[in-house]
């Protein structure tokens, strides 16, 4: 059955494709919402406490890995809402590849988080930010912020697996704003309590963000975080990808 | 030829609460059986292990010759199953949604798409176009559920409570539906809580209750297990009832009576005896009746008295 796993999964991921062109409005609302964040912060909230250099060289990264953390949620809530379908019943009924669900789901929320990321560039671009690290550079961000991403949706579909409830997925979207601005997304950690700072300094969402401000050779960003921003997500696949797919095989418990 | 359905033994427990408590069931090829019980009997428990969504924790089952735990995919590629909710994708088209199911049974994409066509014109939802599920009435719903699970014609189709929920016309549109795939020599497994569904529909009935069947036979065959006929009498002034219970000549334990419609319900042996003694025992009383009648039992009653649910046979009678 393994043969058809490629097909199976090519034509879960058509299915959310086909919702995309079903609700252009959602699609919509999930693209401008982080450029929303990235406009409040950059104009509105003002800030940059202990940042270096220009604060929108700071600011961009930061709002690209958490706009990847956000996935999280709506991976989630995506998940939650199919599992409380009678549509999902149907395919554990077919003779159908066994992870192609959630592969078809994977996909799409990656296709859905790198066109969020050409979007938030583009309007960044406007805002007169640059990334000065060359191509090489600017790839491999993208590489680590999709990476990031990728740890935040089996983390997703395994809470959601394990809440299974639609209600569980509201906590969910309110605990991942303090879990996301716990990061050095907005402001250095030097300008924290020392105690916050460390937190801070912890959070994977850090150091995704710091090392893509490497990459993309922001004035003052801190060199050396490439390794953490790639052993983190890595870390965190290990544990919830099989989690996430044991949980899915023992939906007959 | 062996059964299309064997399950033996089959229980499932939800925390201390025994779902399936030792479920027998065969099923002839080609047949439809019925499977009749009240909510919570086990009926939805037992489709989902037998379409393999579900592990029994004891007991055994095969679906068209294979093992539901250890061939699960061998007894995927030859079931339909239309669960007691719409399990469609409610924000494509039907065509969207056939066709992703062809795809996932592997017809490849041209195939696929023929057959949703196809489907689509048989249920009646060809001209549906670009409408998405959710704008579906509930029977349109249901016959595309019913054309979902019948994409490779499959051998064995399990409809568990196909109309619950749906209106006289949506239910009798099932009921054509699943009428005309019979002839197809497909094995069909329905479960209901309507008697007159499953009359109308099943070859055989099993009755289950708590977890287990509790009988197994045709309708014919249950309506005699209750006992056989029974005589219905209406009075014209229920205050008589009780004095009409102590003198007709009937056996007091299996009577009935249900006051609003002054109606007496009694099991009888003898028909004509019967008839006439009671003609007769009631004009010398006195007592005026305005009907005296001999009937079968209806399934609601050997239903109920299968079950064994004292309230709710006064309920219903």
């Amino acid at each position: 059955m393994s043969a058809y796993a490629l097909t199976d999964s090519w034509t879960m991921t058509r299915r959310e494709l086909a919702h995309w062109t079903r609700q252009p409005v959602r699609v919509l609302v999930g693209l401008v919402f982080p450029v929303m964040l990235l406009l409040m912060f950059g104009y509105l909230v003002g800030g940059g406490r202990g940042v270096e250099g220009e604060y929108v060289d700071y600011l961009v990264p930061g709002m690209l890995a958490l706009t990847m953390a956000f996935g999280l949620e709506s991976t989630m809530l995506a998940v939650t809402q199919d599992l409380n379908k009678g549509v999902i019943d149907r395919f554990r009924s077919m003779p159908m590849a066994n992870g192609a669900v959630l592969v078809g789901r994977s996909v799409a929320d990656m296709l859905q988080s790198a066109l969020s990321l050409m979007v938030m560039t583009a309007v960044a671009f406007a805002l007169g930010w640059r990334a000065h690290g060359g191509l090489t550079g600017f790839l491999g961000a993208i590489g680590l912020l999709l990476l990031f991403r990728f740890a935040m949706l089996w983390i997703g579909i395994h809470l959601a697996m394990v809440a299974g409830k639609p209600e569980l997925v509201q906590a969910v979207q309110i605990l991942v704003w303090p879990v996301g601005f716990l990061s050095n997304a907005f402001a250095a950690p030097g300008s924290m309590p020392d105690w916050l700072g460390s937190v801070v300094e912890w959070n994977p969402l850090s150091q995704t963000a710091t090392a893509v401000r490497d990459l993309f050779g922001a004035q003052g960003a801190e060199s050396g975080h490439v390794g953490a921003a790639v052993l983190w997500p890595v870390a965190l696949l290990v544990v919830f990808f099989p989690l996430a797919v044991r949980r899915f095989g023992a939906l007959s418990k | 030829m062996t059964d299309a359905i064997v399950a033996e033994g089959l229980r499932k427990k939800y925390g201390d609460k025994a779902a399936l408590d030792g479920l027998d069931l065969r099923v002839a090829r080609g047949t439809v059986h019925g499977v009749l019980g009240p909510n919570g009997a086990g009926k939805t428990t037992a489709v989902r292990i037998l379409t393999t969504l579900l592990r029994p924790d004891e007991g055994r089952a095969e679906v068209a010759g294979h093992d539901v735990v250890r061939q699960a995919y061998e007894v995927r590629l030859r079931i339909g199953l239309l669960g007691q909710h719409a399990a469609v994708d409610e924000e494509l088209s039907g065509r969207q949604n056939l066709d992703m199911f062809g795809r996932l049974h592997h017809l490849g994409a041209r195939r696929a798409r023929g057959r949703a066509d196809e489907l689509l014109e048989r249920f009646g939802l060809a001209d549906t176009g670009r409408k998405p599920v959710s704008a579906y009435s509930g029977g349109m719903r249901r016959r595309l559920d019913l054309a979902a699970s019948l994409i490779t014609q499959p051998e064995v189709l399990f409809l568990d409570e196909p109309t619950t929920g749906l209106d006289p016309r949506g239910r009798a549109e099932v009921w054509a539906a699943v009428r005309s795939l019979v002839g197809g020599g497909t094995t069909v497994l329905l479960t209901t809580q309507y008697l007159e569904e499953a009359d109308q529909l099943a070859d055989r009935i099993s009755v289950v209750d708590r977890g287990r069947a509790v009988a197994d036979g045709t309708a014919d065959e249950l309506k005699v297990m209750t006992g056989g006929d029974r005589i219905d009498v209406v009075l014209r002034d229920a205050g008589q009832l009780g004095a009409a219970v102590a003198l007709l000549p009937v056996d007091a334990a299996g009577v009935s009576v249900d006051t609003d419609r002054r109606l007496l319900s009694a099991p009888v042996t003898d028909r004509m005896a019967a008839l006439s003694g009671v003609v007769r025992a009631l004009e010398e009383a006195g007592i005026e009746a305005e009907d005296v009648s001999l009937r079968r039992p209806t399934l609601d009653e050997v239903f109920l008295h299968l079950t064994g649910d004292d309230e709710r046979v006064k309920e219903a009678v």
